[in-house]
């Protein structure tokens, strides 16, 4: 929480207008570049960035900020329960970028990457089979991973993780 | 309809290949014409067989998860109109134990241990760059020792030996070359001989850690590699005799899973498989990291894309590795192995004996971790099979609050439908071989 309020008077001083990029605030992690579209201008800025030269969608995943709201966000965004994280890499740049785009927990659904970047297929299966997040226009929104009829999706923050009881040496009993 | 009614009304076939008279047009467009990248009438060229559900003309398949040549429990779904194959979709999971979940409830100092598990057939660089990341988040990224800098490079090149090797082996299996098999695992033996002294253990380390590596190296180190780097060119010879200049090899593999830059860029393929499309890409070499832009080695690239030059780009990266590791030998410095930061160094042994502190220092250290300051990062290095990523969001706690690996092998399998598309059947296995996937990074 002691975070966000001292970055954003920091930004001020530097720089008068808050950065940007397609339209998207953009942010410093750790020296890496991130943007932070919204889920209306998801696509249209991968489709930008494609055009631009980031020719890989080398990783998309998300994130479950059920526990953790108050992270670090440019102040024109509003933090959401998921998040979904994509990773684009241009390889003629040497160069890559993050976006971050914000999905709420009441309606989690963000159009697919397929048409652009065909190779998102199984990552966002992926985040659908883990987080429960649905892909609009995705061609096989299935579980990948877990088994078909599972229930409940395994990397929510509210999912239990469960225990399995540890045997110790002295109560082993009778073995069969 | 809710996701959780969604999955319910699905049936038991419901991550399967649909049969053809089940399939729309429209659907088998997206799947062929997305990745090539085509416009629709050429697209719809593809969909050659035209869709009678009343005439037998297809036949749907399984091959695995139990196949031996699927290296591991890779499912495939064949499509198949005699002995070509006219659709594929590899089905995964079954090795897939939560790892990620795993790795949330463990500590930064435990996560080696996780993430060494993912891709066993090259865990130091699964360690490497979960600590990379970790160190990242820490701020201390340009701290670590010279020593244990180089170190990280030798044995992550040493790795990509090892598991190259064990490609080398199972490729020839696959194909028939049983006799490679036995080389192979005989010469990747010997890379691990030397990790075992190194490390403790073959496989699984745990040695590359936040902060450095868990040891400095074993006497007698440097005459064990100089050892090796003698033994295996030889072996590579042989393997060259063997193989890549015989004809039932090249008659087998040539020609064989052509995929092209546009579709491996498409689909997000890296490492050999992007490397043998002709894209002289590889991290090392164009986002470097350690100490890899003082090294000189050449970037092996292909030209057709095929099975053969998947094996080629192994083989002789075998050889560049081998160059890497001989300028490390003469530029290994001493020092320290690990970051003299209090904060995620435990106290040297010796001082347990004589300090209360630094015993209490230790034993928080073990139990409750150190702690990471919130933040996120993606990193990402090359590993013997393309990019693996370590993408980690921390909230300043001791455990990660998310921990993804981006793992190379995950996205390479998707570049499998579309290498075996019109070929044959039994070309299949020479296909699965060349990507050379690593069902535990897979799934994990």
């Amino acid at each position: 929480m002691s975070d966000a309020p001292a970055a954003a008077p920091d930004e001020a001083v530097s720089a008068p207008e808050p950065p940007s990029r397609h339209g998207c605030p953009l942010s410093d992690s750790r020296g890496q570049v991130v943007l932070h579209p919204s889920r209306q201008q998801y696509v249209g800025v991968v489709r930008a960035l494609l055009d631009e030269g980031f020719e890989m969608c080398v990783d998309l995943t998300a994130t479950d900020y059920l526990l953790f709201p108050e992270r670090s966000l440019p102040v024109e965004i509003t933090p959401e329960r998921f998040e979904i994280v994509v990773n684009l890499l241009s390889l003629s740049a040497k160069e890559r970028i993050r976006l971050r785009v914000q999905v709420p927990a009441d309606d989690p659904s963000i159009d697919s990457l397929f048409d652009l970047h065909p190779g998102t297929e199984a990552m966002e299966r992926e985040v659908f089979d883990m987080f429960g997040i649905t892909f609009n226009d995705h061609p096989d929104l299935t579980r990948i991973l877990m088994p078909e009829d599972w229930e409940g999706f395994p990397l929510r923050k509210d999912y239990d993780t469960g225990t399995i009881p540890v045997q110790f040496s002295t109560d082993f009993g009778a073995r069969s | 309809m809710s996701i959780v009614d969604t999955i319910r009304a699905g049936n038991e076939a419901q991550q399967g290949l649909k049969p053809r008279s089940e399939l729309t047009a429209r659907e088998l467009l997206r799947e062929v014409g997305s990745v090539l990248r085509l416009s629709e009438a050429d697209a719809a060229k593809l969909g050659d067989v035209p869709a009678d559900p009343n005439e037998d003309q297809t036949m749907i398949i399984n091959m695995g998860p139990q196949h031996p040549s699927t290296h591991g429990v890779l499912r495939l779904m064949l499509e198949l109109r005699g002995e070509e194959v006219l659709r594929c979709k590899p089905i995964i999971g079954y090795l897939h134990t939560g790892m990620e979940k795993t790795g949330e409830n463990l500590t930064f100092m435990q996560g080696g241990t996780n993430v060494t598990r993912m891709d066993y057939v090259s865990p130091l660089n699964n360690e490497l760059v979960f600590s990379m990341a970790t160190e990242k988040l820490l701020g201390i990224d340009g701290d670590i020792p010279e020593r244990a800098v180089w170190m990280r490079m030798l044995l992550s090149e040493l790795n990509r030996m090892s598991s190259h090797l064990l490609f080398l082996a199972t490729n020839g299996m696959d194909i028939g070359a049983v006799s490679m098999m036995i080389y192979g695992w005989r010469e990747r033996e010997e890379v691990l001989r030397f990790f075992q002294k190194v490390t403790g253990l073959r496989m699984n380390h745990n040695f590359i850690r936040p902060g450095g590596v868990a040891a400095d190296l074993p006497a007698g180190w440097r005459d064990d590699v100089l050892k090796l780097l003698d033994l295996i060119p030889p072996r590579l010879e042989e393997y060259d005799t063997l193989m890549t200049g015989q004809p039932i090899w090249r008659e087998r593999l040539q020609g064989v899973g052509v995929i092209t830059a546009q579709e491996a860029l498409a689909l997000g393929a890296t490492g050999p498989i992007l490397r043998s499309t002709g894209t002289a890409w590889d991290l090392r070499r164009d986002m470097p990291y350690l100490h890899y832009p003082e090294m000189d080695f050449d970037v092996i690239v292909g030209s057709y894309g095929d099975a053969f030059d998947r094996y080629a780009i192994r083989l002789n990266e075998v050889r560049e590795s081998m160059k890497i590791v001989r300028q490390i030998l003469d530029r290994m410095p001493g020092g320290d192995y690990r970051i003299q930061d209090k904060k995620v160094t435990p106290p040297p042994r010796a001082r347990i004996d004589e300090s209360m502190e630094a015993l209490i220092h230790h034993f928080k250290i073990f139990t409750e971790g150190f702690k990471v300051p919130e933040g996120e990062v993606y990193t990402a290095i090359e590993s013997p099979r393309g990019e693996i990523g370590c993408y980690i969001a921390s909230d300043g706690s001791a455990t990660p609050y998310r921990i993804h690996v981006r793992a190379p092998s995950f996205v390479n399998i998707q570049c499998m439908p579309h290498m075996l598309r019109g070929g044959l059947i039994a070309d299949a296995v020479a296909v699965i071989s060349s990507v050379d996937p690593v069902l535990g990074e897979v799934d994990r």
